[in-house]
């Protein structure tokens, strides 16, 4: 009984997800690979793929050495950061704002965010575009910390005001009749407990802000202005020569803030998605 | 001290009436329940108070004051809600010490006043704890103390005890009860159970659709109830009705059901002069039906017993006696079995009458 139990549970559970983990984890490792090998090695096509014969540095080294690899990750996390701290500042009070105080028009204020981020970027760009090219940021970082926030606010505002629903009226009426004012109630009672959900929609706007191609590249044009993902793609494809070891070594490198990101707020994350709030 | 009085209080929610011209003066320190079925007001009239819900039209007043307009903060009142609303992020200690904190108290008296409403409600050894470390009857203790511990003007309570299970109800009632006495605040309290109002109330304020249905203390509701809705919703198990009519003299009158009739004195005849020949309904309570041998035309009414129902202290039989049934309580040792026959004697100085159309009482 126990054996068939135990055999019914390997099938069910751990080999679905031991091959799911393959899935994900393959492109990882094949960076990983591509990484410490080098070209003469990755395209030979007479050795296993899968495998470093001959482990080597030199992508790393000329990706710091031959680009400015580190300026854009600079670049990268101040764009993040700060579009992370603007969208979740607005949303933390757009949220609150539809789901608590209850104006007339809070419903449709709700609906017509949601159908803002329903806006394809490759359409909202244009008019970005020129937008930005009036406010005399084109080719400035500026330009992506006030254009993220157009496609994380939506989606940070209605994870918000799912979290917000969450927790009892009773709750802030209670500390009303306290004494505290909106602001106070909203400082020491709906943010502390609201946290997870904040550290999901912040993981959230900074991965996307961290990940974000189409705006970066149409935006951005100066090197040394440039975030990541476009700084790879444009300084280390040559022509139709791909520096594939550099590229990869990039592409690690970039997914190391993110993968650490997770992996401490990890327990915040999952509640703040399924917006459990324990009393 | 403080007196509440609400004055022609309205609550429109759009189209919808939730409160129709209440008006109610509720004596400092006195204990006020309202109760009523679901949907009836009682708890849209406690947020009124409270500030929480704007009045549509009516005054509030707290002592000379007219609260209309004040906001919830600045009412000198505390309030206990169902779910207990404990902020789950903070201590017992900080909990209770919130509303202090908010009025700026200096530390060693909010210390000083949180460990004094600790102790009355012997919640001490919870004061670091936080509100998931508790068990529901120790939450609502803490919600108390909240409440407590700011030593207001007038307590609300909004159906506390509801998420409490049977037992532990009505130890938190006789509790709550004696807290009042001990603190002699005036309290509003809101139930749906009509034992909670009946055991806790100094007066109770029926409510239904809206409206007040009647104010009294909880003899006078149960012995005298304006109407047979009141008559219906306060005891348990709830008052027999059924529908009569009157038969008979001006001065020696009967009410008639199928084949059962039961004779009126002179006197009860005299005042239902208006409603001779006309169908009246009849309430009567369990414990007015008491058991006897023979039957007596006119003066008993028999049955077939078909459910005996012990609970205890005492037993109730649910019996058919033609068109209508009736449950009499035929105390504790009755040797009463299913399906026998059943002869039973209505106490006619208890009788309660009610008009058919209005359902007011006929007195």
């Amino acid at each position: 009984m126990a054996i068939e139990r135990a055999g019914s549970k390997l099938l069910k559970f751990y080999v679905p997800l031991v091959l799911y983990l393959i899935f994900l984890l393959f492109p990882f490792y094949w960076m990983f690979n591509t990484v410490f090998k080098a070209d003469t090695e990755l395209y030979n096509l007479n050795l296993n793929p899968f495998y470093i014969h001959t482990w080597t540095l030199n992508n790393i080294v000329k990706l710091f050495t031959e680009t400015i690899f580190l300026r854009w990750m600079a670049n990268t996390f101040f764009v993040a950061i700060t579009a992370t701290v603007i969208s979740l500042v607005a949303s933390l009070l757009a949220a609150y704002a539809i789901q608590r105080l209850r104006f007339k028009t809070s419903g449709p204020t709700g609906v017509a965010i949601f159908l803002g981020y329903l806006v394809p970027q490759t359409i909202l760009f244009i008019p970005l575009a020129h937008i930005i090219f009036k406010l005399r940021l084109w080719d400035s970082l500026w330009a992506l910390v006030l254009t993220y926030p157009t496609f994380l606010i939506p989606f940070c505002t209605w994870l918000l005001m799912g979290y917000f629903k969450s927790i009892p009226k009773e709750m802030e009426e209670c500390a009303m009749i306290d004494g505290a004012s909106r602001i106070k109630i909203f400082r020491r009672i709906i943010l502390p407990l609201c946290l997870p959900g904040v550290l999901s929609a912040g993981i959230f706007c900074f991965t996307l802000s961290w990940n974000e191609y189409l705006y970066a590249l149409a935006f951005i044009s100066s090197t040394a202005k440039k975030t990541v993902p476009i700084g790879l793609v444009t300084e280390l494809v040559r022509g139709d020569v791909y520096h594939w070891g550099s590229l990869m070594a990039g592409a690690l490198c970039a997914s190391v803030p993110v993968a650490l990101v997770y992996s401490f707020f990890v327990e915040h994350y999952v509640a703040g998605m399924t917006g459990a709030l324990k009393e | 001290m403080a007196e509440v009085r609400l004055e022609s209080v309205c609550k429109h929610f759009d189209e919808v009436v939730a409160v129709d011209n209440f008006n109610m003066s509720i004596k400092d320190k006195e204990f006020v329940v309202l109760v009523g079925p679901s949907g009836c007001g009682k708890t849209t009239t406690l947020r009124m108070i409270a500030g929480l819900e704007s009045i549509t039209s009516g005054d509030v007043y707290i002592g000379d004051r007219l609260i209309n307009r004040l906001p919830a903060k600045d009412r000198n009142i505390a309030m206990v809600f169902q779910n207990y609303a404990l902020y789950p992020h903070m201590t017992v200690f900080d909990n209770m010490a919130f509303s202090l904190e908010m009025r700026k108290r200096p530390k060693d008296e909010v210390k000083q006043r949180v460990q004094e409403a600790a102790e009355i409600l012997g919640i001490q050894p919870l004061l670091s704890r936080k509100p998931k470390q508790l068990s529901g009857g120790q939450r609502q203790r803490v919600a108390v103390g909240r409440a407590i511990v700011r030593k207001p003007e007038v307590f609300l309570f909004d159906e506390p005890l509801s998420n409490l299970d049977a037992k532990l109800r009505v130890q938190t009632r006789l509790e709550l009860k004696k807290l009042h006495e001990r603190l002699a605040t005036t309290a509003v309290y809101v139930t749906h159970d009509q034992i909670e109002a009946m055991t806790m109330g100094d007066r109770i304020v029926v409510m239904r659709d809206g409206l007040i249905q009647q104010i009294g203390s909880p003899l006078e509701l149960y012995d005298t109830p304006a109407n047979k809705f009141v008559g219906g919703f306060i005891g348990s198990p709830a008052m027999n009705f059924f529908d009569a009519e009157l038969n008979g003299q001006a001065d020696s009158a009967c009410l008639q059901v199928g084949e059962v009739r039961i004779d009126l004195p002179p006197e009860k005849s005299k005042q239902l002069a208006d409603y001779q020949h006309k169908q009246i309904v009849v309430g009567i309570r369990p414990e007015d039906l008491k058991v006897t041998g023979e039957h007596s035309p006119g003066k008993t009414i028999q049955g077939t017993v078909e459910v005996v129902e012990p609970i205890g202290n005492e037993t109730y039989v649910d019996f058919n006696a033609g068109s209508f049934s009736l449950i009499a309580a035929v105390g504790r040792k009755s040797q009463i079995k299913a399906h026998s026959s059943l002869v039973v004697e209505p106490s006619i100085d208890n009788l309660h009458l009610f008009d058919v159309e209005n359902g007011k009482a006929i007195r």
